[in-house]
C-alpha cells in the first residue's frame, strides 16, 4: 500500500498546493516541501526495512507490490512493484524533489500555485514511472510526467522558453509514441503466443518474438529511452530544455527525467529483449562513446554555464548507456552508481548555476569571473561539484564511471580506451567552468551575498552524499544487487540443470607466499554484500559443461587471450569472471533467483 | 603502534576539512596552528611507527591495515587499506618530514595573504593525498591519492587566482598530468582484467605466476603505468607542465618538487617493480625516458633566467636520474636519490623563496647579483643545496645517491655504457647550470640590494634542510668508502637488490672518479662563463646558431609550441566552431522543412472560388489522363 502512497502524496499535495496558493504562497511552498519530505521519509524507511534482508531477497523479487485489475477486459492492471533498483531511484526522486522545492523558494514568484502543482505532478509521474510494471500503466505514467514538465519550462523558463518547451515536448512525445506501438506489438505477440492479453511486465518477459520483430519492438522502447537519456545524436533537445528551464526544472530534468531513460533500459529493454539488445549492443555502445566524447567537447565550447552543464549530462549519460549495453555485472553496477551520483552532482551543479544567476543575473562566462573574491563559499562549493563531475576519485561519479570502464575493458578494451579519453576531456570543461566563473578578477566589482543558511543546507547535504557514494558506495551497490542479478540472469539465459553454483569462496592462492599480516589482506565481503559475496564469477569448472543458449551462441567481441604460458590454475579463482562473456554466462546465482522471477 | 598508521593521512585530511569549512573565521594564528600541527602530528606518528618498524619489524617486514571495503562488486573489492613496508615507510617519513618544514616556512611566507587558511587547507590536502598514494595497498587507492595530488597541485598553482596566467598554468598542470593518468587508468583495467585484483602485493604475485618473462601483457601494463608516471613525474614527453607550475607560491613549489607529486611516478614504478622486471622492454623504456629527460631538462635549465624555472628544470632532470636508476634495476639507488633530492630540492626552493621575498618578488636572476653579502643564510643554503644537487664529492648527500645510480647504470646487466654516458653528461650539465645560478645570483655586482629580512620561521626550516642535505647521504656509503649500505639493506625487504652484471672494465672507483671529474669541469665552466667572462656567454647566445639553440632550449625544445598546435588548438577549434551543435541542424532542418511546406500549402488557401475551381478541374484532368495512360 505504501507504494500507492508514494504516488498519491505528491499528486494530492500538488492539487492542494495549487488551491491554497491563492490564499498563501508560503503555505503552498511548505505543503509541497512537507509532501516531498514525507515521500522521502517513506522511501528511506522502506530502504532501512529492506536493507537487512537483502541476502534473503534473492528468493523473492519485489520488496513491495500491489496488483489490482484496472481495465480487466484488456488485461490492464494497476500493478506497482518495487525492487532495489526502483527503491533507490524513488528515494533519489524525493530527495531531489525536496531540493527543487527549496531552491524555488525565492526564485519562483509568479503563479506559485500552478508551479507547485506542476512540480509535484512531475515528481509523481516520475515515481510512477519507477514503480509501474504494467506496461500500459507505465506508458500512462511516462506521459504524465511529460506534460507538467512542459508547463514548467514554458511558463517559468528563461528567454527562449517556448521554443525549448515545444522541442522537448516533440522529442519526447514522438519517441513515446514509438514506445506505445512497441508495447502494443508486444501485447499482441504475447496473446498470439499464449492466448492471454496482458500488459504485465513479469508475464511478458520471455515472450517469443521472431528475431527481426524483437529488434523492431526493442527499438521502439529504445527510442523513447534513448531520447530521454539522451543518447547522441538524439540529445539536442536537452541543452535547450535545460538552459531555458527554471532551476528546479533543470534539477528535475537532469537529476530525474534523464534517469527514467536509463531506468527504462535496465528494466525493460534488457530483460524483455535480451537477444535483440545483444545484437544491438555494438550500435548502442558506439553511440554511447560518441556521446561521451561529443558531449564533453561541446561542453568545453559553451560559454553559457547552464548549456555547459547540460552537455556534461550528455557525456555522463553516455557512460550509463555504455555500462548498460556492455552488460557485465561490473558495468551494470557502474551504470547504476553513475545514475545516482550524476543525479546528485549534476542536479546540484544546476542549482549552483541558478544561484550564480540569481545573484549576478547572468550565466554568460564572458561576463562572469572573479566570483571567488565575493562569494567564496558558493565558489568553493561550485568547485566541489565540478570536481565530482570530472570524476575525481573519492566522489560519487568516479565510482560509477570507473566500474563502467572496468567492466567495459573486459569486453572491449578499445571502447574502454575511448571512454577513458572521455574522462580526460571532462577535465577541459570542468576547469573552464571554474576558471571563467569563479577565478579571475572581479571585473564588475560585484559585492554579492554568499550562500544563505538554506542554500548551505542543500549544498552541504549534497556534498556529504557525494562523499558517501564516493568512499563507501556499498549500501547502494548492495541494494541494487538483487535487481542486477535478475537482469544478468535474463541476459545469461535460463538457468540450466547444470547450474554449477557451488560458490566456493575465492581462494587466495598467494596466501602461502605472503608474509603474515596484521589483518588478512583479502577480507571476505560482509554477509549480505549482494553479488560479490555470492558470485565468484570465475571460470568455474562447470562453465564448460553448461549448454549454451542458442540466442547467445555467438560470443561478443573475442576477449583477449591471456599471455602465453600456462595459466596457473591457482590463479584463476582470484580472477573473477575472466573470459566469461556476460551475455552468455549464466551467473551461478541464476539458480538462486530462478524461483521468484519466472 | 602499527595500528595508528591510519592517523598519518587522517590528521591532514581532518585539518584540511576544518580549514575549508571554517576558513577565515579561524583566524590566521589558528589556521597556521592547525595546518602545521596536523602535519607535525603525522610526522610524529610516522617516526613512532618507523622506530617500531626498525626495533621490531612486523613479520615479513610488511603490514596491512584494513580500514573498510571501498566497494565490492562481482569480485572486485578494493579496500580502503593501508600497506606499510620499507618502501612506503621511507616515502612516508620523507613526505611527512619535509612537508612539515615546508609548512612551518609557509607560515611566515604567506603571512598576511588573503587566502591564508585556504592555502593551508590545500597544502594539508596535498600531503594527505600523497600519504594515501604511498600507503594505499591497492592500485585504486593509490589512484585516489594520485588524482588527489593532481588536484591539489592545480589548486595551489592557481592559488592566486585573480591572475588568469596562474589559472592557465594550473589548468595545464592538471590536464597534462591527467593525460598520464588516462594511460595509468588503462593500465589498471588491463591488470585487473588479466589478474583479477588490484591489491598490489597479490597482483605482483599473480603477475609472476601468470606471466612469463617478456610477456606482452606485462609490457603493455608496464608501459601504461610508465605513461602515468611520466605525467606525474614530469618526464618526457609530459614534462611541460612543471616549469609553468612556478606560478604558485614558492612553498608550493617546494612541496610539489621535493616531497609530493613529482616523486609519485618514481614510487609507482618502484612499487610495481615486479611488473617491470617481467617486462624488459618497459623497463628499458623507463631508463630511456629517464636518460633523455635528464639531458633535455639540463639544457633547458641552462638557458632560463627565472630562478624558480631553473630549479624546476633541475627537478625534471633529477627525476630523470631516478627513472634511469629504476630503468636499470638500481631500485634502491633511485629511492635513495628520491630521499636526498627531497632534502636539497626543498632547501633550494625555500632558499629561493627567501631571495624572492627579499627582492620584492623579482625572480629574474639577471636582475639580482651580489646578494652573497646581504642574504647570508640564503647564500649558504644555495651553496649547500646546489653542491648537493650537482654532487660535490664526499660531503654532500646528492653525491652518494647520484653516484649509486650511475654505478648501477654501468654495472647492471640491463644498463649500458651509453646510458652511463648520458648520465655523466647530465652531471656536467647539472654542475654547470647550478653554479651558473649561484654565481649570477649571489656573486658579482649588487644591482638591487634586498630590503627585507626574513624571520626565524623561514630560517629554521632552511637550516634543518641544509643539515639534512649534507648528512642525508651518509646512510649509504659505497664500497670504496667503508661499504656501509644501511639504506639498501633496509629496503631489501621491499625491493630486490641491484643485480650486478659482468664487472665493467671501469670499476666503481673509476666510474666515480670520472663523474667527479665531470662535476669539476662543469663547476669550472660555470665559473669561467658566468663569473669570469660572462661576456663570452652572452656573446655566444646573442647571434647565429647560438641564439637559435638558446631560444630552442629556452622554450624547452619547443614542446609547448608543438602541443599547442597538435592538441590544444584543434580541440579548441572544434569546440568553438561547433558551439551551436551541428547535430541540431538535422532537427532544426526538419522543423524548417515542415514550416516551409506549411507555408507553401497555405498559399493555396486563398479563399477565391475561381482558384479552387481551376485546381479542381486541373486535378480531375490530370487524374483522368493518368487513368487513361495506365
Amino acid at each position: 500500500m505504501s507504494l500507492v502512497w508514494l504516488i498519491v502524496i505528491p499528486l494530492a499535495a500538488g492539487v492542494i498546493a495549487g488551491l491554497v496558493a491563492r490564499r498563501s504562497a508560503l503555505a503552498a511552498r511548505w505543503l509541497s516541501l512537507l509532501a516531498m519530505i514525507a515521500g522521502f521519509i517513506l522511501s528511506v524507511r522502506m530502504w532501512l526495512e529492506y536493507y537487512p534482508h537483502i541476502s534473503l531477497l534473492s528468493q523473492q523479487k519485489w520488496i513491495a507490490e500491489i496488483d489490482v485489475p484496472w481495465i480487466a477486459g484488456f488485461g490492464i492492471h494497476f500493478h506497482l512493484a518495487m525492487d532495489g533498483l526502483s527503491l533507490l531511484l524513488v528515494t533519489l526522486t524525493f530527495l531531489l524533489g525536496i531540493v527543487s522545492v527549496m531552491i524555488s523558494w525565492r526564485e519562483i514568484r509568479d503563479g506559485i500555485g500552478f508551479f507547485h502543482f506542476n512540480l509535484l505532478w512531475v515528481i509523481a509521474g516520475i515515481v510512477a514511472v519507477f514503480l509501474a510494471i504494467d506496461l500500459f500503466l507505465f506508458y500512462f505514467a511516462w506521459e504524465l510526467m511529460l506534460i507538467p514538465m512542459y508547463f514548467l519550462i514554458a511558463i517559468w523558463g528563461h528567454e527562449r522558453r517556448v521554443y525549448a518547451a515545444v522541442k522537448f515536448f516533440l522529442f519526447t512525445q514522438l519517441s513515446g509514441l514509438l514506445m506505445l506501438v512497441a508495447i502494443l506489438t508486444l501485447y499482441f505477440a504475447h496473446h498470439a503466443a499464449t492466448g492471454v492479453y496482458t500488459f504485465d511486465y513479469p508475464a511478458l518477459i520471455g515472450t517469443p518474438l521472431a528475431p527481426h520483430v524483437a529488434l523492431l519492438v526493442m527499438l521502439g522502447f529504445f527510442a523513447a529511452f534513448a531520447v530521454k537519456l539522451p543518447m547522441f545524436p538524439l540529445h539536442t533537445w536537452l541543452p535547450d530544455a535545460h538552459t531555458e528551464a527554471p532551476t528546479a526544472g533543470s534539477v528535475v530534468l537532469a537529476g530525474l527525467l534523464l534517469k527514467t531513460g536509463a531506468y527504462g533500459l535496465l528494466r525493460f529493454v534488457l530483460p524483455l529483449f535480451p537477444d535483440a539488445a545483444h545484437r544491438f549492443a555494438p550500435v548502442a555502445t558506439g553511440l554511447a562513446i560518441a556521446g561521451i566524447l561529443y558531449g564533453a567537447l561541446l561542453a568545453y565550447g559553451q560559454t553559457d554555464l547552464k548549456r555547459l552543464v547540460a552537455y556534461t549530462s550528455v557525456s555522463h549519460l553516455g557512460f550509463v548507456l555504455l555500462g548498460i549495453f556492455i552488460g557485465t555485472p561490473l558495468a551494470i553496477a557502474g551504470a547504476f552508481v553513475t545514475i545516482i551520483a550524476h543525479g546528485i552532482s549534476t542536479g546540484t551543479m544546476f542549482m549552483m548555476v541558478g544561484m550564480v544567476q540569481e545573484r549576478t543575473h547572468t550565466r554568460d562566462m564572458d561576463r562572469l569571473g572573479g566570483l571567488w573574491q565575493t562569494v567564496p563559499k558558493l565558489s568553493g562549493a561550485g568547485l566541489f561539484f565540478v570536481l565530482a563531475s570530472i570524476g575525481l576519485p573519492g566522489l560519487g561519479d568516479f565510482v560509477g564511471e570507473f566500474l563502467v570502464l572496468l567492466g567495459t575493458y573486459r569486453v572491449n578494451p578499445r571502447l574502454a580506451a575511448l571512454a577513458t579519453i572521455g574522462v580526460l576531456c571532462s577535465t577541459f570543461y570542468g576547469l573552464k567552468f571554474v576558471a571563467r566563473a569563479f577565478h579571475g578578477t572581479n571585473r564588475n566589482n560585484w559585492k554579492l551575498p554568499d550562500l544563505s543558511a538554506r542554500e548551505i543546507a542543500i549544498v552541504g547535504s549534497m556534498m556529504v552524499i557525494l562523499l558517501w557514494i564516493g568512499l563507501y558506495p556499498q549500501p547502494i551497490l548492495n541494494t541494487f544487487a538483487p535487481a542486477a542479478q535478475s537482469i544478468e540472469q535474463i541476459l545469461a539465459g535460463p538457468p540450466t540443470a547444470s547450474s554449477t553454483a557451488t560458490p566456493a569462496p575465492p581462494a587466495a592462492p598467494w596466501h602461502s607466499l605472503e608474509p603474515v599480516r596484521l589483518s588478512p589482506p583479502w577480507t571476505p565481503p560482509p554477509r549480505g554484500a549482494g553479488i560479490p559475496a555470492r558470485v565468484p564469477l570465475s571460470l568455474p569448472s562447470g562453465a564448460g559443461s553448461r549448454p549454451e543458449r542458442s540466442g547467445f551462441g555467438t560470443a561478443r567481441a573475442p576477449l583477449p587471450v591471456r599471455g602465453a604460458g600456462s595459466v596457473s590454475p591457482s590463479v584463476s579463482p582470484s580472477a573473477p569472471e575472466r573470459l566469461v562473456s556476460p551475455w552468455r554466462s549464466p551467473s551461478p546465482l541464476a539458480a538462486d533467483l530462478s524461483g521468484g522471477n519466472r | 603502534m602499527f595500528h595508528l598508521l591510519w592517523l598519518v593521512p587522517a590528521f591532514p585530511v581532518v585539518s584540511a576539512a576544518l580549514l575549508m569549512l571554517f576558513g577565515r573565521r579561524l583566524g590566521d594564528r589558528m589556521a597556521a596552528f592547525l595546518g602545521c600541527g596536523s602535519i607535525g602530528l603525522s610526522a610524529v606518528v610516522s617516526i613512532l611507527i618507523a622506530w617500531r618498524f626498525l626495533a621490531a619489524p612486523p613479520p615479513g617486514a610488511a603490514l596491512t591495515e584494513h580500514l573498510w571495503t571501498w566497494m565490492s562488486v562481482a569480485g572486485f573489492s578494493p579496500g580502503i587499506s593501508l600497506y606499510l613496508d620499507a618502501l612506503s615507510l621511507i616515502f612516508m617519513l620523507v613526505v611527512a618530514f619535509v612537508s612539515f618544514f615546508i609548512h612551518v616556512y609557509s607560515v611566515e611566507y604567506m603571512r598576511g595573504d588573503e587566502g591564508f587558511s585556504r592555502f593551508f587547507a590545500y597544502m594539508n590536502l596535498f600531503v594527505a593525498s600523497m600519504m594515501l598514494l604511498v600507503l594505499g595497498d591497492n592500485l585504486l587507492l593509490l589512484y585516489l591519492g594520485w588524482e588527489g595530488v593532481g588536484l591539489c597541485s592545480y589548486l595551489l598553482i592557481g592559488f592566486w587566482y585573480t591572475d588568469p596566467k596562474n589559472g592557465l598554468a594550473a589548468q595545464k598542470a592538471f590536464i597534462v598530468t591527467r593525460v598520464g593518468d588516462t594511460a595509468m587508468a588503462l593500465g589498471l583495467f588491463l591488470l585487473y582484467q588479466q589478474l583479477g585484483t588490484l591489491t598490489i602485493q597479490p597482483l605482483m604475485h599473480a603477475a609472476q605466476l601468470a606471466w612469463p618473462h617478456g610477456s606482452v601483457y606485462a609490457t603493455a601494463a608496464g608501459l601504461l603505468l610508465l605513461g602515468g608516471a611520466c605525467g606525474k613525474s614530469a618526464q618526457l614527453p609530459l614534462q611541460t607542465w612543471l616549469p609553468d607550475a612556478m606560478a604558485g607560491p614558492t612553498p608550493t613549489s617546494a612541496l610539489i618538487h621535493a616531497a609530493t607529486m613529482v616523486t609519485a611516478g618514481v614510487y609507482l614504478i618502484a612499487r610495481t617493480h615486479v611488473l617491470f622486471a617481467l617486462a624488459p622492454t618497459a623497463q628499458f623504456a623507463v631508463a630511456v625516458v629517464g636518460a633523455a629527460t635528464l639531458i633535455a631538462a639540463g639544457f633547458a635549465a641552462l638557458t632560463q633566467d627565472d630562478i624558480k624555472r631553473i630549479l624546476a628544470y633541475s627537478t625534471v632532470s633529477q627525476i630523470g636520474y631516478m627513472f634511469l636508476g629504476l630503468g636499470v634495476g638500481a631500485w634502491t639507488a633511485a629511492i635513495f636519490h628520491f630521499m636526498t633530492h627531497a632534502f636539497f630540492k626543498a632547501l633550494l626552493f625555500l632558499a629561493s623563496g627567501m631571495v624572492i621575498t627579499s627582492m620584492h618578488h623579482e625572480q629574474n636572476i639577471f636582475k639580482m647579483g651580489g646578494l652573497r653579502k646581504h642574504l647570508r643564510l640564503a647564500y649558504w643554503a644555495f651553496v649547500i643545496g646546489g653542491c648537493s644537487l650537482a654532487g660535490l664529492p664526499l660531503v654532500t648527500a646528492g653525491f652518494y645517491s647520484k653516484g649509486l645510480i650511475l654505478w648501477g647504470t654501468l654495472s647492471s646487466p640491463v644498463g649500458s655504457t651509453t646510458l652511463w654516458i648520458f648520465g655523466t653528461i647530465g652531471v656536467f650539465m647539472t654542475s654547470l647550470y647550478t653554479f651558473r645560478l649561484i654565481f649570477i645570483t649571489f656573486h658579482g655586482e649588487c644591482h638591487h640590494p634586498p630590503s627585507h629580512k626574513t624571520g626565524w620561521l623561514m630560517g629554521v626550516p632552511v637550516i634543518v634542510l641544509s643539515v639534512l642535505s649534507i648528512v642525508g647521504g651518509f646512510v649509504e656509503l659505497p664500497a670504496y668508502l667503508g661499504n656501509h649500505p644501511w639504506f639498501t639493506n633496509f629496503l631489501q625487504s621491499a625491493l630486490p637488490a641491484t643485480v650486478e652484471g659482468p664487472h665493467p672494465a671501469l670499476g666503481e672507483l673509476g666510474s666515480e672518479a670520472l663523474v667527479v671529474l665531470t662535476f669539476f669541469v662543469g663547476l669550472w665552466a660555470a665559473w669561467f662563463f658566468f663569473l669570469k667572462r660572462r661576456d663570452l656567454a652572452t656573446a655566444l647566445s646573442a647571434k647565429g646558431l647560438g641564439r637559435a639553440l638558446h631560444h630552442w632550449w629556452y622554450t624547452d625544445w619547443g614542446m609547448d609550441w608543438l602541443y599547442d598546435r597538435l592538441f590544444v588548438r584543434p580541440v579548441g577549434w572544434f569546440s568553438n566552431t561547433n558551439k551551436t551543435d551541428a547535430v541540431d541542424l538535422i532537427y532544426t532542418g526538419a522543423a524548417a522543412a515542415t514550416r516551409t511546406g506549411w507555408r507553401a500549402l497555405s498559399l493555396t488557401e486563398t479563399g477565391r472560388v475561381r482558384w479552387y475551381a481551376t485546381a479542381l478541374v486541373l486535378g480531375a484532368v490530370i487524374f483522368i489522363f493518368l487513368g487513361a495512360l495506365l
